[in-house]
């Protein structure tokens, strides 16, 4: 039996799961936010769905700028929602569940929240738009959230937390 | 941004059909899976790079290619405009306080969705945060 060359070596290390599942979808994941800009010229992101649905029931400023823009965001919402659902279904039979504690879903959670406000976007609006429009703001915002993100993991695995 | 009394009728179709797309992308790359995201975190598999720049390619290619092709979205009338946004030090804290919560969770808005209606079909409680 002759070994793999060095680089399929490599390639297995890095991506034990292949590429091709995370080549497919993030492709899809483009064409869906690409569909949407050629048809609206809007370049779609998910995180700011909660505040522009708190607009239905608050009068606050905050929220009420984004008064336009609250039906198309909860129709891209509930996409979102059916979408993965549909593949959930379709490929693997059912729903999926995580063994990640749930006190680091929640505490992460609470996290994500603030900081996509603050720092004006997450990984769909600045990674998937900003990063395709090289928006140079974009690029340190993911930058920032990339480096911050692994430390973290890494951090929280060093102290023995698994999952 | 047009209003929603003169939208075009198919304006809210089109984004539950881009929504759709989008979802089954994040679908089919399993970054609705929380242990998928923490893999790449720790370095165990470099997978989601593809799924961020892939997705960032396709948007990159449609951003500089329409607004040569058309002056306006058909279905809006406004202008096409690249996703830019002004930099300040916000974005880089903002961009901290996500990666601290990314990096606990494994979760981030878009997948999180798609986590829920998953959870939601086993009759389980749908809610991301409820207790395991």
């Amino acid at each position: 039996m002759v070994a793999d060359p060095v680089p399929l070596q490599l390639a297995a290390e890095l991506f034990p799961n292949g590429i091709s599942r995370y080549a497919i979808g993030g492709l899809f994941v483009g064409l869906g936010a690409a569909v949407i800009y050629v048809g609206t010229g809007i370049s779609a992101g998910a995180s700011t769905f909660l505040e522009s649905t708190l607009s239905y029931v608050s009068g606050q400023s905050r929220f009420q700028q984004y008064v336009a823009s609250r039906d198309w965001r909860l129709v891209f919402t509930l996409g979102i929602i059916l979408g993965a659902a549909v593949y959930a279904v379709v490929y693997q039979g059912g729903a999926w569940t995580t063994d990640v504690s749930w006190w680091r879903l929640l505490l992460g959670g609470i996290f994500v929240g603030i900081g996509t406000r603050v720092g004006k976007g997450c990984t769909s609006g600045h990674g998937v738009c900003g990063v395709g429009s090289a928006s140079k703001t974009s690029l340190a915002g993911v930058l920032a959230f990339l480096l911050v993100a692994i430390l973290t993991a890494q951090v929280v695995a060093a102290l023995g937390v698994t999952p | 941004m047009a209003t929603s009394t003169d939208r075009h009728p198919l304006f809210i179709p089109l984004v539950l059909v881009g929504g759709l797309i989008f979802g089954f992308g994040l679908g089919y790359s399993h970054m609705a899976r929380p242990e998928v995201v923490l893999n790449f975190l720790q370095f165990e598999d470099f997978g989601l790079l593809f799924v961020m720049f892939g997705g960032a390619a396709v948007t990159g290619i449609v951003f500089f290619v329409m607004p040569r092709v058309l002056d306006r979205a058909p279905l809006t009338g406004d202008p096409f405009e690249r996703r830019l946004k002004s930099f300040d030090r916000n974005v880089l804290i903002g961009g901290a306080i996500f990666g601290v919560g990314w990096g606990l969770s494994g979760i981030c808005p878009g997948a999180a969705y798609g986590w829920w209606r998953s959870r939601a079909t086993d009759g389980v409680d749908p809610s991301p945060t409820g207790a395991d």
